[in-house]
């Protein structure tokens, strides 16, 4: 017999879970106590639940598995609410379990009350309030297999208190199958889809691949890679994509979008087909919508139905997973003995956009009279010194964009950082899961002063479980990202962006925490601070590098554009 | 004008659900009715929703894709039957209210009524009750209520053995 408690910790094991990332409190005080008395799995403590998510969350991206978390009700239940937003808008399998205050309690405003459920409704893909102990495995079955099936997402589990009493004992069985009637999933796409997309795909002359977020999600690197050699023709990967299709590859030409490269947006604007996996057509990829692909043909492959026709109306579309779908194109168009030199002309412009305006990927080796530090530098040194092969998770703004731009991500889930939601303080805690998941990998965090500090209080549960994660921190002493803004709309009115003084000794605070501290503030000296951060392997190491506070991401779209209008530096533009 | 027939799940907070994804997605619904069905897991819903705004099919997907929703139709891309039923208390006698209600084609009966006012309900088709109530607009009214459109196709299929992947969409 077992308690609710214990058959929720049983539930998990059984769904060979072996970690998971929490914070006790009182309505979980009995679920913690069955934690306690099992060995199967193991509880992470971290400092705040939204680390906790973003642990799971970063577990879950380069891992493939699911990631669970454990809250308490009320404040670690709202705490939680970030990291459940940021898994919900990049399609990441979460299981969040929060306590609840006892049933008779709901709705009383109880201490630590909150109405987890409804505060969590619109940012999951799925949620459930346990109303007897009975079905507690049942409903983490099911929680499992949403999270986990078709377009993957975060599903929440609320807890009373009472249900999981340690003296309310039943009989456990885990359920071998579950029932869900109004859950439709897509699996391959119809034979004539398949037809249809392989005549559109052979009898366009400028075809591009555009892998997203869903290609990683669905596994489909390796048929992505056949589908590019089949068709001989520039891929282009979104911000979530990266890894998805080798970065070192020739045909590769860069991420698209927002900050993506000349040759990615020239591509895309100048293509007359867009074969678009895995992606949603996001407005940061896009520009504006009503004039995104206007000579192109497109054919979309989305697991998630809705996501179809919701931006830009599509000519082909092939609701499944795309690992099957392409697999399946894969084969009909090896059938047809499709010549892929035909796109060579094609792939020749692309590479000769490249030349004109692509990005600078030497400038490590660039003599400065200054010595200062550019950040492009920093994420080419940090590729240098892991040889391109670690885990990099990010945060959110200019430090990210450069490190999508600079580190050449050859595999899929080795690039981890939140593109939807874009949120600041994910990196750390998401490199604490991916490290866990990847104990004999480099998992470094690229990130900014700005962004480290939202949950930099991490920094005590790397410790506590000895986990050497290298934190490059590109400081660059502002809220860069908005700096850039502020400087290019906002006629350099700096609103609210300077610490006026104030940020801390970063060397001493990792120092205080027990791990190593460096800074780095000149470029004669970057590289072998570099080299020295990750051959220290059995440490944390916060390298703190002072880069230039006046650099720009480059390309970037102009606002209300198409993909072909760009900024190209700071003197340079596409557009009149 | 489009009207929605969905079945949902009689779950804790499913209706929320639907209703909390139209204010998330900025569409608008005209009215909603909701009650339980023949079988005590479901409810059933009549939504109708206008032809500004977001593209019907976009919200269709966006419905569909609730894991409570088990079912989900447009039943004005089918043959189908709506009916609403309205209940209306005027300024007005008995014998005035008949004159002004008898030109149109609702069911209609007179619920209560004394010398200063009437209560009557209306009963037929969405549009011929807006009709109606646009024509007592200059009226002095004391109350209108509104069941909102409820509906179901013709023919012997239900929403519930319908197959349930077949979503149109381009």
């Amino acid at each position: 017999m077992t308690s609710g408690g214990e058959a929720l910790i049983k539930a998990l094991a059984d769904e060979n879970v072996d970690i998971i990332f929490g914070y006790p409190g009182g309505a979980a005080l009995h679920i913690y106590d069955a934690i306690y008395t099992q060995n199967s799995v193991q509880h992470i403590l971290v400092r705040h639940e939204q680390a906790a998510t973003h642990a799971a969350d970063g577990f879950a991206r380069a891992t493939g598995k699911p990631g669970v978390c454990l809250v308490t009700s009320g404040p670690g239940a709202t705490n939680a609410i970030t990291g459940i937003a940021t898994a919900y808008m990049d399609s990441i399998p979460l299981i969040v379990i929060s306590g609840q205050v006892a049933n008779h309690l709901i709705g009383t405003d109880a201490f630590q009350e909150t109405d987890m459920m409804g505060i969590s409704r619109p940012i999951v893909k799925h949620s459930f309030l346990v109303q007897k102990a009975e079905d507690i495995p049942i409903i983490v079955k099911k929680a499992f297999h949403i999270a986990t099936s078709g377009r993957p997402g975060p599903v929440v589990i609320d807890v009373p208190k009472n249900l999981t009493d340690p003296n309310e004992k039943f009989e456990y069985k885990y359920p071998s199958d579950l029932y869900l009637r109004s859950f439709a999933l897509y699996d391959e796409a119809e034979s004539n889809e398949v037809k249809q997309a392989v005549k559109l795909l052979t009898e366009a002359e400028r075809p591009v691949i555009y892998a997203g977020g869903g290609a990683i999600n669905s596994n489909a690197a390796k048929e992505i890679y056949e589908f590019g050699k089949l068709m001989g023709c520039p891929v282009t990967n979104t911000l979530m994509g990266l890894g998805v299709y080798p970065a070192s590859d020739e045909q590769f030409v860069g991420m698209l979008g927002m900050h993506g490269t000349y040759e990615a947006n020239m591509v895309m604007h100048e293509a007359d087909l867009i074969m678009a996996i895995g992606a949603r057509f996001d407005d940061r990829i896009t520009n504006n919508p009503n004039k995104f692909g206007l000579q192109a043909k497109k054919i979309h492959i989305d697991s998630d139905p809705s996501s179809i026709d919701k931006i830009i109306d599509v000519d082909l579309a092939m609701t499944g997973n795309a690992k099957k779908v392409i697999s399946q194109i894969n084969t009909e168009l090896k059938a047809t003995n499709f010549d892929n030199k035909k796109f060579a002309d094609w792939m020749n412009k692309a590479k000769k956009w490249r030349s004109e305006h692509g990005l600078n990927h030497n400038m490590l080796n660039q003599k400065s009279e200054s010595d200062i530090i550019l950040p492009q530098q920093v994420i080419q040194s940090a590729y240098k010194a892991t040889d391109g092969k670690a885990f990099i998770t990010s945060d959110v703004g200019q430090h990210q964009m450069f490190a999508a731009q600079y580190y050449h991500f050859n595999e899929p889930r080795k690039w981890i950082n939140s593109g939807g939601l874009g949120t600041m303080g994910f990196g750390l805690p998401a490199a604490m899961g991916v490290k866990f998941a990847f104990p004999d990998e480099t998992v470094a965090c690229i990130t900014g002063e700005g962004s480290i500090q939202m949950c930099i209080q991490e920094l005590s549960t790397c410790t506590q479980y000895g986990l050497p994660i290298k934190i490059i921190n590109l400081n660059n002493r502002a809220l860069g990202m908005v700096k850039q803004w502020q400087d290019m709309q906002y006629g350099g009115r700096y609103s609210s962006i300077l610490y006026e003084d104030s940020l801390p000794d970063f060397v001493k605070l990792a120092e205080s925490f027990g791990h190593v501290g460096m800074k780095v503030e000149k470029l004669s000296e970057l590289e072998a601070a570099m080299e020295e951060c990750f051959s220290l392997k059995d440490k944390l190491v916060f390298l703190d590098v002072y880069v230039d506070p006046d650099e720009h991401v480059y390309p970037m779209l102009k606002a209300g554009g198409d993909m072909s209008e760009m900024f190209l530096s700071k003197t340079e533009k596409t557009f009149k | 004008m489009n009207h929605i027939a969905l079945l949902l799940e009689n779950q804790p907070g499913a209706l929320s659900r639907v209703i909390g994804l139209f204010s998330q997605r900025g569409y608008n619904i005209d009215s909603l009715s909701v009650a339980p069905t023949q079988d005590e897991t479901l409810s059933r819903l009549t939504m109708t929703i206008g032809d500004e705004g977001a593209d019907i099919n976009q919200i269709l997907k966006q419905l569909y894709k609730l894991v409570d929703v088990v079912m989900v139709q447009n039943l004005s891309e089918a043959d189908s039957l709506t009916l609403e039923l309205a209940i209306i208390k005027l300024k007005k006698s008995k014998t005035e209210v008949e004159s002004l209600i008898n030109p149109f084609s609702l069911e209609k009966e007179i619920l209560d009524d004394k010398d200063n006012y009437t209560v009557f309900k209306v009963l037929g088709n969405t549009e011929v009750i807006e009709e109606l109530l646009s024509s007592l607009k200059e009226e002095k009214f004391l109350e209108v209520t509104r069941s909102g459109t409820l509906g179901m196709t013709k023919g012997d299929e239900s929403l519930a053995t319908n197959d349930q992947t077949t979503i149109s969409y381009k």
